[in-house]
């Protein structure tokens, strides 16, 4: 056993760059699959609306951990080994996209029917429709769902470490397995995603507040 | 895809799955009932207590809801035995789940008793009831048709995030998945019956929540 010393917290740092890349990659991804999901839940097709209800479901219904591990053995099973990264983001986006899914549909949804009818009779197609009618009025009730979701989305990419890929938490595993002094090291880590996180909570909850007010007016 | 499946395996090894699921629905059961009896104080504390509790309180709901559940758990786990707490892992994973869950039940019974306007607690006031008897006659019955839809989801969700506990080998339904995994070398089979489990206790747990809130308030409020 050594001790903790400077170099570790620069090692911590570094790691917590893979978080913050995971993350971002994640929610990428995770709003292409939740753009499609929600728009199928939305959708006239009644096979792509099932398909996206039961999309939601089993990707709400399940362990985000046992996702990952599946994502992970799946690629193998079908001869496609992803190894830890890939399948932690193909993970987290699927499971991202549920999420952003529900959250979008609802947005859209919130959006009154005649404006839709309104752009029907003006003639816009679907993508116009949506485009230039829906999309910039759901984005206004959509923003602070968004951004609260964020932080979970952070907070879920700590389950890679489980998979075996380096972020924040797996580097404060391997420098307490090192060091052993659990509650230094994994306060450091703890405050490193609090310094991420606590930020986009208080935008999602100051956001939610204006849009209260602008819905109460 | 030339694989397999094999399923033979895994209906042999249904003992261990079994005894996984009741404990995955043991840790979260108690982690539930012993967050919503933390969570009514808390809540509690936070909109009326001396202002150095509501902000720790408050510091408390920051802390665990803006870091992840894993890093809370090591920190237990591997945390309190240095200070000279010896915890075995399902008793760690206990000790995870009520102090996370608490943080997300606290806000949730806050935002239920926020909600009752000032009008209500002064017209009981006015009644001559006083404090307990305004909370419990006046603000508890309508805090808790804004508080119970909410729960339902927070509960269900609670009982998902218990398979992280699997991360220091609490005996849950994700461990135990694991074990047979690593006997019988058949991961995919032994996560796809995992969570078909998970699958069917969200689904068993969401319909309790329901037909709980349609006896308590009539019908289903939301959702």
């Amino acid at each position: 056993m050594r001790s903790f010393n400077a170099g570790d917290v620069v090692y911590l740092l570094l790691a917590a760059r893979w978080t913050v890349l995971l993350s971002l990659i994640a929610f990428a991804g995770g709003g292409l699959v939740g753009l499609i999901i929600a728009l199928m839940r939305v959708a006239q097709a009644r096979a792509a609306r099932w398909f996206a209800i039961g999309f939601i479901r089993v990707f709400q219904g399940t362990p985000l951990l046992l996702q990952l591990f599946l994502v992970f053995f799946g690629g193998d099973l079908i001869g496609v080994p992803l190894g830890a990264w890939l399948s932690v983001i193909l993970g987290l986006s699927l499971n991202a996209g549920a999420f952003l899914g529900e959250i979008w549909r609802g947005s859209i949804q919130a959006v009154p029917n005649g404006q839709i009818e309104a752009a029907r009779a003006l003639g816009l197609h679907y993508g116009q429709r949506m485009l230039r009618v829906v999309a910039p009025q759901a984005l206004r009730t959509a923003i602070p769902p968004t951004v609260g979701f964020l932080v979970n989305l952070i907070k879920s990419t700590s389950l890679a470490a489980i998979i075996g890929f380096v972020e924040l938490t797996r580097a404060g595993q391997q420098l307490n397995n090192a060091t052993f002094r659990p509650f230094l090291i994994f306060g450091l880590v703890a405050s490193v995603y609090f310094v991420m996180c606590w930020p986009l909570t208080i935008a999602a909850s100051r956001l939610e507040r204006r849009l209260a007010l602008a819905y109460k007016r | 895809m030339n694989y397999i499946f094999h399923f033979g395996d895994m209906w042999n090894a249904r003992g261990e799955f079994v005894e996984g699921a009741l404990m995955t629905l043991r840790l979260s059961g108690l982690a539930m009932v012993a967050s919503l009896v933390i969570a009514i104080l808390g809540a509690l504390a936070r909109t009326s207590g001396p202002k150095p509790l509501r902000m720790l309180v408050a510091a408390y709901v920051e802390i665990i809801r803006n870091t992840p559940f894993l890093v809370q758990i090591f920190m237990i786990f591997f945390g309190l035995p240095t200070v000279g707490l010896r915890l075995d892992a399902n008793e760690g994973a206990l000790i995870a789940l009520i102090l996370n869950g608490s943080a997300y039940t606290i806000e949730i019974v806050r935002a239920g008793i926020e909600n009752i306007s000032q009008g209500q607690i002064e017209g009981a006031l006015a009644l001559g009831l006083h404090r307990l008897q305004t909370f419990r006659l006046v603000v508890l019955p309508q805090a808790l048709r804004i508080i119970v839809p909410p729960l339902g989801s927070q509960f269900i969700l609670l009982m998902l995030n218990s398979s992280v506990c699997s991360a220091i080998s609490a005996d849950e339904l994700t461990s135990a998945a694991l074990d047979v995994q690593g006997r019988t070398f058949r991961a995919f089979e032994a996560f796809i019956v995992a969570a078909a489990i998970y699958f069917a206790l969200s689904l068993l747990f969401s319909t309790a929540f329901a037909t709980i809130e349609r006896l308590a308030f009539g019908k289903r409020i939301s959702r």
